[in-house]
């Protein structure tokens, strides 16, 4: 099956559901619409940016900032969960309270601290285009994926980490289909992080890696 | 492709076009009413004189239709635009009954346009109660709020918010402007036209002539804060900026220029108060511009060194992007939708102050090559973020999306 090239781009809604302090946070985490889990894991990647995320969801970094909770151990704990280790947004909610409850359970100073700043619950629907492009075969990739958008890639390296079975990206999904042929190629973009950079950036290394790959150098 | 969508793709991109095309196919020609209270003056004109045209050529049949009315509606519209902004203003109630029967008077004469428009975006507060007036109506109804309404003075809220809650969705520029109502709240940000006479590139030699066509020393540094003659725009607050930073840079030059909307009721006193805080300082430029006088503005921003708008409440702030576009670092004021758009370091500088402005208006005005690099930052930011194309886009994603109802995911093409 040829890889159809999609495109995407993301309504941001506000949901009018803030929290102002580490108790409302928890409680609100338990009932907030699933998509607000989603925008606030996956959307930073889609704003714009001039350095790295430090922090890999808004959770965390609302915890971090000094306008939001101040609290690195949480904001820690919070950016180490990684959303595909979860079958889905219900099961990563969990996770969400267990980890700031546990946090309410050991600070005094957090369970009487308000943020100058409240979380704000966003939600998002996320519109995805056809681009027409298709690519027949994988010696393809180095050519198309410079010509491919920023938003093209957070749709079929990031997002598709919610929406495949094996929660990877839709690249190596497809490199599957033609077996053990590009396992070295499979590895290599298993071994990109992809929360960490701009997707600016994230393009230019998946672009680096296809055109290393079918140039043959070994990593 | 069309001469227009041809001439947005060499400035946004042609994936952004394709976007904008996949979307408007599935919405087949709807009918798109935008309303608002002025055709000239202020962003919101400006947004609408660009999108319309735009929206048409995608299709569309698209209209612009403004509500009129007398001395007392708009007295009633600025009080409301200063509460949603956080002044406690009480409203008489003679007021609230012109701005009712305004509203009903335009319902009238805008009957046609709007009873079987199949999107109706009502822009800012003075025209919210029209949707009262069209029980059968047949599109989606959309209150697009361009105001800071963070903190707004809660009785003037709740009286609006009976107009506001009937509506299909609302549209806030950012998440802390969102309000408690039942329908779903869009975020989209405003934007700038690339190719409008305001944003375009324009010959030094035209910089020049209209720099010394208002007495400006092109050799001497220059600050320019563009904006309405209204005191949430800190115009006073600049002066004193300049007082401050021209001790170390006496060179310095300031131009504070703007032009009259004709639903600003209070524009005329808060100018006399700028002239007399500029106290017949010969370096202090008050210059209040006619409302088609785009081409000079984007002249003033291309002379400047720095751009200022510091602002004390802002729904954005168009006048920051256009800075931005033109490769000029922006000293902003640290609230609404200039915290968006200012990054310190990066783009210019948040303040608080007056003091905290002309702190860097000193250090942007020693550091020419600090000045320069943010500039081009500046630019490239607003090409990614903050051009019409995207706001285009995601006003029709919002309209896919009101008739897909609440799904998470809606595929295209």
């Amino acid at each position: 099956m040829p890889f159809a090239v999609k495109d995407c781009a993301l309504a941001a809604i506000a949901t009018g559901v803030r929290a102002h302090n580490l108790r409302e946070l928890r409680d609100r985490l338990m009932t907030v619409h699933p998509g607000s889990i989603y925008y606030h894991f996956w959307g930073g990647l889609l704003r714009a940016a001039f350095e790295n995320r430090e922090y890999m969801n808004d959770f965390a970094d609302w915890s971090r900032k000094a306008h939001g909770l101040h609290d690195e151990a949480l904001a820690e704990r919070l950016s180490v969960i990684d959303p595909t280790d979860f079958e889905d947004l219900e099961e990563l909610r969990q996770q969400l309270v267990e980890v700031t409850s546990e946090r309410l359970e050991e600070s005094e100073k957090l369970r009487l601290l308000h943020a100058d700043r409240p979380f704000m619950f966003i939600r998002s629907q996320i519109v995805i285009f056809d681009t027409y492009v298709t690519i027949e075969h994988p010696s393809q990739l180095p050519m198309t994926a410079p010509m491919m958008t920023p938003s093209s890639f957070f749709f079929h390296f990031v997002d598709a980490r919610r929406r495949t079975k094996d929660r990877m990206d839709d690249f190596r999904e497809w490199l599957m289909e033609f077996g053990d042929e590009f396992r070295s190629l499979i590895d290599r973009l298993a071994g990109l992080d992809p929360y960490f950079v701009p997707l600016v950036e994230l393009k230019e290394k998946i672009a680096d890696i296809f055109t290393g790959y079918f140039a043959g150098e070994t990593v | 492709m069309s001469g227009l969508l041809d001439a947005y793709a060499k400035a946004a991109g042609e994936d952004t076009i394709s976007h904008l095309r996949q979307l408007a196919s599935t919405l087949n020609g709807m009918k798109v009413v935008h309303v608002n209270s002025t055709r000239e003056g202020g962003g919101v004109a400006e947004i609408l004189c660009r999108l319309v045209p735009l929206q048409q050529e995608l299709g569309f049949d698209a209209r612009w239709e403004v509500i009129t009315g007398g001395k007392e509606f708009y007295q009633c519209t600025k009080s409301f635009h200063n509460a949603l902004q956080g002044n406690p203003v009480v409203v008489p109630e003679r007021l609230l009954k012109e701005f009712e029967k305004t509203n009903r008077e335009n319902a009238d004469r805008m009957k046609d346009a709007l009873e079987d428009a199949d999107a109706v975006f009502i822009h800012d507060p003075q025209p919210a109660p029209l949707i009262k007036y069209f029980p059968n109506r047949k599109g989606k109804w959309i209150w697009r709020c361009h105001i800071d309404a963070s903190q707004p003075y809660r009785p003037v809220w709740n009286y609006l918010r009976k107009f506001v809650a009937q509506y299909d969705a609302s549209v806030f520029s950012l998440a802390e402007f969102s309000q408690s109502l039942p329908h779903p709240q869009y975020l989209i940000l405003p934007s700038i036209d690339p190719l409008s006479e305001k944003n375009m590139d324009i010959p030094d030699e035209e910089v020049d002539h209209v720099a010394a066509t208002f007495g400006l020393d092109r050799s001497r540094p220059l600050a320019v804060q563009i904006s309405r003659f209204d005191r949430f725009k800190d115009p006073t607050g600049v002066i004193r900026a300049y007082r401050l930073a021209k001790k170390f840079s006496p060179g310095l030059q300031l131009v504070l220029a703007g032009g009259g909307a004709t639903d600003d009721p209070e524009g005329s006193t808060v100018l006399k108060e700028v002239q007399e805080a500029a106290g017949g300082d010969g370096d202090v430029h008050v210059l209040l511009l006619p409302a088609d006088a785009h081409r000079t503005i984007n002249a003033l921003q291309r002379a400047a060194d720095i751009v200022v708008q510091k602002s004390i409440r802002e729904g954005f702030g168009l006048t920051v992007t256009e800075g931005l576009w033109k490769g000029k670092p922006v000293i902003g004021g640290n609230t609404g939708g200039i915290k968006i758009q200012v990054i310190d370091h990066h783009t210019g500088f948040l303040v608080s102050t007056p003091e905290g402005a002309a702190m860097r208006m000193r250090y942007l005005l020693l550091n020419r090559e600090r000045r320069e690099d943010m500039g081009r930052e500046a630019r490239d930011y607003v090409r990614r973020n903050f051009l019409l194309t995207r706001q285009l886009r995601e006003h029709l994603t919002l309209m896919v999306g009101l008739h897909h109802g609440s799904e998470d995911r809606i595929g295209m093409g």
